[in-house]
């Protein structure tokens, strides 16, 4: 198994924690993992990713510049990567705030309304873990369990009660892919 | 212990705590400020020293009075914060005093880029100072390698009384990747040359730390006594790592981050029944260079390609090291441009003939 994701979005919207989030799950099932963000002149509101490879063997690039899985959170992020994407690949759209549709045709796109399912679960702020749990329904590539297991160690202590909504929100993005 | 996902800087500054390192003099930039970031909080939790000097130079020259103490010590920085502390580096080279100085090397020359690269090879492996003298540089390739390297380079530095530096690229840094942090104390060495308060009473002589020779041969009995130590170094601390070379038909140079890239694109090039090897130098001073050649002489071996971050630095140790065996080429380009694997298969490729 070889991932090679690239999330990303307007800086604010968590694009870093969840490509964290990820990797924490992936560390917990076993795999290994790398996370590298583009680090650069960036703020909140400016555009933000990271590459996250998950292996089952030792990792060679952590940058990755052909991702098999995109997840985009905002139009930028689908018109600077969809055309890396490699064929046969996975994007995941943010289709609350992006108004475009794909125009490749050889990888799967998902478009979840993922602001819009946090609002609906009473929480804005876990869009990005709604989109999370639809990567993983996606592309399998991570189970529910292992992320749950970051998500607990990532909010534990002051934040354990932010844990409950995560995992209905977690939920939620897997079922909008089902 | 269970592994723990860590970001590069952090892990390096947790494994120099648990190195015995009590000392840290720093002056923030990126991409390497989360050392002193975490440092801050980290050397009060152990009784350690954290100080933010007011500029490279003054932080460096912190470095120097605390390693004359007989302190375990260390100083960070990135590309253009390190030519700042040339001057005291020289000067603690010229001392003889131990520390150890991490670089996470972005794009020069001046103030430059943020962005990944390895433009100081040079600088880190021909002295940086003036005055003809080494310092122990190791490049790390992973989270869990620069933790490692990190936590031996105190007992390093101090076993041969000088500086260590550790010379990551950016992407070391701020990657996070699972790391087992080395716990518990490295060996210490008795310094009964360190300045440590000196009376009457004392049954030793006074501890002097200088780097002014001005009586020959003074001078000329240091790079003796350098001279000695670093064949000690070249016979006993070479560090690198050999892949898959048997059968290689080419075998790659590259260390550091570009190492893991081009095992990336060596991966692809077996899929497809081109069989490429790699020597990747982890102590870039002292040079792998028997190594470099051993790999080049192989009989499957056609020819050699290095792949840099930089216009070439490292590629003239591997042609020294190649010493013509076998046909050398490189990749790479000055500033922060990263080769990709995709670069580098189709370099290759070039390099068999095929398309």
């Amino acid at each position: 198994m070889l991932q090679e994701i690239i999330f990303a979005g307007f800086g604010g919207q968590g694009v870093l924690l969840m490509g964290q989030i990820l990797s924490l799950g992936a560390l917990e099932q076993g795999n290994e993992v790398s996370w590298l963000p583009s680090y650069g002149p960036e703020m909140r509101g400016g555009t933000a990713n990271c590459s996250v490879v998950i292996s089952d063997t030792p990792i060679g690039s952590p940058l990755v510049l052909k991702p098999n899985a995109a997840v985009v959170m905002n139009q930028p992020s689908m018109e600077k990567f969809e055309d890396a994407i490699t064929p046969g690949g996975v994007m995941l759209v943010n289709s609350s705030i992006i108004p475009l549709k794909a125009h490749r045709e050889d990888i799967t796109t998902h478009y979840v309304p993922c602001n819009a399912i946090a609002e609906e679960l009473g929480n804005a702020k876990v869009a990005n873990v709604v989109m999370l749990g639809a990567y993983i329904g996606a592309t399998g590539a991570v189970s529910f369990d292992a992320v749950m297991a970051a998500i607990r160690a990532k909010f534990a202590g002051k934040k354990a009660a932010l844990i409950e909504i995560n995992e209905k929100a977690l939920r939620a993005g897997m079922d909008a892919v089902k | 212990m269970a592994k723990k996902l860590m970001k590069g800087c952090e892990a390096i500054a947790e494994a120099a705590v648990q190195a015995g390192c009590r000392c840290y003099f720093g002056y923030p930039i990126t991409p390497q400020t989360d050392i002193p970031e975490y440092l801050s909080a980290r050397m009060p939790e152990v009784g350690g020293v954290f100080v933010q000097a007011e500029s490279e130079i003054a932080a460096a020259n912190m470095v120097y009075g605390a390693a004359g103490a007989g302190a375990r010590v260390m100083t960070s920085s990135s590309s253009p914060g390190i030519s700042l502390k040339q001057e005291a580096l020289s000067t603690i080279a010229g001392a003889e005093l131990p520390c150890v100085v991490l670089n996470v090397m972005r794009g020069g020359p001046g103030i430059g880029g943020i962005a990944p690269s390895q433009g100081d090879y040079y600088q880190a492996t021909r002295g940086g100072g003036h005055g003809d003298y080494r310092q122990i540089v190791l490049a790390p390739a992973s989270v869990q390698e620069a933790a490692d390297i990190m936590y031996g380079s105190f007992a390093l530095a101090d076993k041969y009384r000088m500086i260590v530096m550790v010379l990551a690229d950016g992407f070391i840094g701020q990657m996070m990747e699972p790391v087992d942090l080395p716990m518990g104390a490295t060996p210490e060495v008795e310094k009964p040359w360190a300045a440590t308060g000196w009376t009457p009473e004392s049954d030793r002589p006074r501890a002097v730390i200088n780097s002014l020779y001005i009586k020959e041969p003074d001078l000329t009995k240091l790079h003796e006594r350098f001279a000695a130590r670093y064949a000690e170094i070249e016979a006993n601390e070479v560090r690198y790592e050999a892949y898959q070379l048997e059968d290689a038909e080419f075998v790659i140079y590259a260390y550091g981050t570009m190492a893991r890239i081009c095992k990336s694109a060596i991966a692809i090039l077996a899929n497809e029944g081109i069989k490429v090897g790699m020597v990747r130098p982890i102590t870039l001073w002292p040079f792998p260079t028997k190594a470099v050649y051993e790999a080049a002489a192989l009989d499957s071996v056609k020819s050699t390609l290095t792949v840099e971050i930089s216009a070439g630095q490292m590629f003239d140790d591997v042609r020294i090291g190649v010493n013509g065996v076998k046909p050398t080429e490189f990749l790479g380009y000055a500033g922060s441009k990263i080769p990709t694997v995709d670069e580098i298969v189709a370099k290759i490729k070039s390099m068999k003939g095929v398309e």
